[in-house]
């Protein structure tokens, strides 16, 4: 299976690469809807916050990334570790807490963590990643290897210290990496109106003297188009970017939230802009009907194929968790 | 043998490895241009320049932060926190960073960094700039802490620091910077998680560790005029804690008292309490004391200070608290 992160940048533009885009979304879309029936059954536990409808930031985002490039993401995890090569075995092997999950059990659904294909989590404390990813960044940028961090986040972190301590340094050391803030209105349960006081969360940029954008992201390629154009800034100049990505998530803010605070009618509207549907429309319009339902059902093979995988794999036993801790004594 | 100052001993350790390994860079406040508020890294930006020698703004989440992303992607960074009070700022990235990147990843990264300052007391600077943060971190399972008193330790655990895979905090002492000290021409690391007895005595077992090491000596300088024979230990790791030396050193002297900075409730003294009781129960004449910062915020005034925080005489009473006792 081809995955965006492998894709060559060759393919834009083509149907090809939309294709694999539509699929990539397709695959995130079905594997929550998926999770979400498996947490309402008690086969994943904790928290687990799902990324349905906002998948066009993750893949649009990562279709524009070489394969060598970091991301790092909040606890909203799942679409970006998918976006960016994780394989949905491992993602939903770590969900229901197997041995064979990307954090082997460890991390859940908030600390999805795939280090081949540079993806650093998965962070669960709002903003406490943001500068953590400038340290990935800073690392580049002090190698001089040429990669490029994406670091996501909600509106619900721009009101924190993290944010801004991170972004200044960033700027102030003209750090590769480009500062993704997944705005979808609201921060757990309460609305822009009252959690920022400039609801154009990218002027937030010119304080630090960066590079800002802000798009709506109902289209894959628009979101891959804006997006690229901050991560080339990134990799040809070393300057950071702050980009507001105005999304909308369908569901609650995690599985126990209702979701209230919303109308039936504001959340009806939003999904008529759902950008699965389309990014569909759109391949519809320049692929066959055979061909459309043929990538539907291997999408389907392949979630069928995970479910089956986590059920079926082993649980983590006691010996793994001294080992992954640290190198160490542990009192008693 | 040379004589070295606490503080040149830290910079010998820091250039040493950064010449070394490239992978190796320090950053904090004031650290380069500046060279450094307690002169630590004197001279070390004319060594390696700016790539490597970071000045910082006063951000410390943002820098701490900044570290553990460098460090979890292949660097080693050593961040120097102004002093260890302003950690508290940095403590999510420490806590939830550093600490916990290695198992949520299910062992995938890990997080070789070092984070450095001088921690607890120093002359009057009040409540809030006082912490003995080792508490705070030495109970976190992820991070190893080292406290040490002299300079050759100061050089040789501050190397074994910065070559560990795993996040190192080293706590230092304002007070101690100026001190000197014989300094082995050819150390190297000394390994983390072995205490020394740095004064042999049969009476009473005195464990301490940074600063207060020194106090437990002035202390049992007095007890020993009354011919009272002190052992200290210095524990120089607080995690890895060498249960080890301080059981042997009780099951010699059948009493035990733990002087710390850092208040009675809870924290590295308790710790020590509860091994010593658990591992060594029939060797104990009395019961382990503690002797600490008393319990509230340290205040501005010279007498008030002094009265607050550990002082020689009370390890001295506590001491004489446990013969009075061993022989009723």
């Amino acid at each position: 299976m081809v995955r965006c992160a492998s894709l060559g940048m060759n393919d834009v533009g083509t149907t090809r690469h939309l294709t694999q885009l539509y699929r990539q979304m397709l695959l995130i879309r079905r594997l929550e809807e998926e999770a979400a029936r498996a947490y309402a059954t008690g086969k994943i536990g904790g928290f687990l916050h799902l990324y349905i409808g906002q998948e066009a930031v993750a893949v649009g985002a990562c279709a524009a990334l070489k394969r060598d490039d970091y991301v790092v993401t909040t606890y909203r995890d799942h679409g970006i570790a998918i976006a960016k090569g994780m394989s949905a075995r491992a993602l939903m092997a770590e969900l229901y807490g197997k041995a064979t999950g990307c954090s082997r059990g460890l991390g859940g659904s908030m600390h999805l963590f795939d280090n081949e294909h540079h993806m650093l989590g998965g962070h669960a404390i709002v903003g406490g990643h943001i500068p953590l990813a400038a340290g990935v960044a800073f690392a580049s940028k002090y190698r001089g290897d040429g990669r490029v961090t994406l670091c996501f986040f909600g509106d619900g972190a721009v009101s924190i210290q993290g944010f801004h301590e991170g972004v200044s340094l960033a700027a102030l050391w003209k750090l590769p990496i480009v500062f993704i803030c997944e705005n979808n209105e609201y921060s757990m349960g309460t609305p822009l109106s009252r959690t920022v006081s400039v609801e154009d969360i990218s002027l937030k940029a010119t304080g630090y003297g960066i590079a800002h954008d802000r798009f709506f992201a109902t289209d894959v390629l628009e979101v891959e188009k804006h997006l690229g154009a901050a991560i080339e800034r990134a990799r040809s100049q070393s300057l950071p970017s702050l980009v507001e990505v105005r999304t909308y998530r369908f569901r609650g803010h995690s599985m126990s939230d209702p979701g209230k605070y919303r109308t039936a009618q504001e959340l009806d509207e939003h999904k008529k802009k759902d950008p699965l549907v389309i990014g569909r429309e759109k391949l519809a319009a320049e692929t066959d009907q055979a061909a459309l339902e043929a990538l539907e059902a291997d999408v389907e093979r392949e979630v069928a194929d995970a479910i089956k995988y986590a059920e079926e794999s082993p649980e983590p036993d006691a010996s793994i968790l001294e080992a992954t801790t640290y190198e160490g004594p542990f009192a008693y | 043998m040379k004589t070295l100052r606490f503080r040149e001993a830290l910079r010998e350790a820091m250039i040493e490895e950064m010449e070394r390994d490239d992978r190796v860079f320090l950053m904090g406040e004031e650290v380069g241009h500046y060279n450094g508020a307690y002169k630590v890294s004197e001279g070390m930006l004319d060594r390696f320049g700016e790539k490597r020698v970071i000045d910082t703004p006063i951000a410390e989440g943002g820098f701490a932060g900044i570290g553990v992303g460098a460090a979890i992607v292949g660097l080693r960074p050593i961040v120097e926190f102004m002093t260890w009070n302003f950690s508290a700022i940095a403590f999510d990235q420490i806590l939830n960073g550093a600490a916990k990147v290695r198992q949520m990843s299910g062992g995938q990264l890990t997080c070789p960094i070092v984070f450095r300052g001088p921690n607890a007391s120093a002359r009057q600077v009040g409540s809030q700039h006082s912490h003995a943060m080792e508490h705070f971190y030495a109970t976190v399972p992820g991070l190893k802490v080292v406290a040490p008193a002299f300079p050759a330790d100061a050089k040789g655990l501050l190397k074994t620091a910065i070559r560990d895979d795993n996040p190192v905090l080293v706590m230092e002492s304002e007070t101690l910077y100026s001190i000197k000290g014989d300094v082995p021409e050819e150390l190297d690391t000394i390994p983390l998680g072995v205490a020394k007895v740095v004064r042999e005595g049969g009476d009473c077992t005195v464990v301490a560790y940074s600063r207060m090491t020194h106090v437990a000596i002035e202390a049992a300088d007095d007890l020993a005029k009354r011919g009272v024979r002190v052992e200290v230990v210095d524990l120089r790791s607080l995690r890895p804690l060498d249960e080890e030396t301080i059981l042997a050193s009780v099951h010699k002297t059948h009493r035990c008292v733990v002087v710390h900075e850092g208040w009675p409730y809870g924290g590295v003294g308790a710790e020590i309490a509860d091994r010593v009781q658990r591992l060594a129960f029939d060797d104990l004449d009395a019961p382990v004391l503690r002797v600490s910062t008393l319990d509230v915020p340290m205040p501005y005034n010279a007498k008030l200070e002094q009265l607050v925080m550990p002082q020689p005489g009370r390890v001295v009473a506590a001491v004489e608290r446990l013969l009075a006792r061993g022989r009723s």
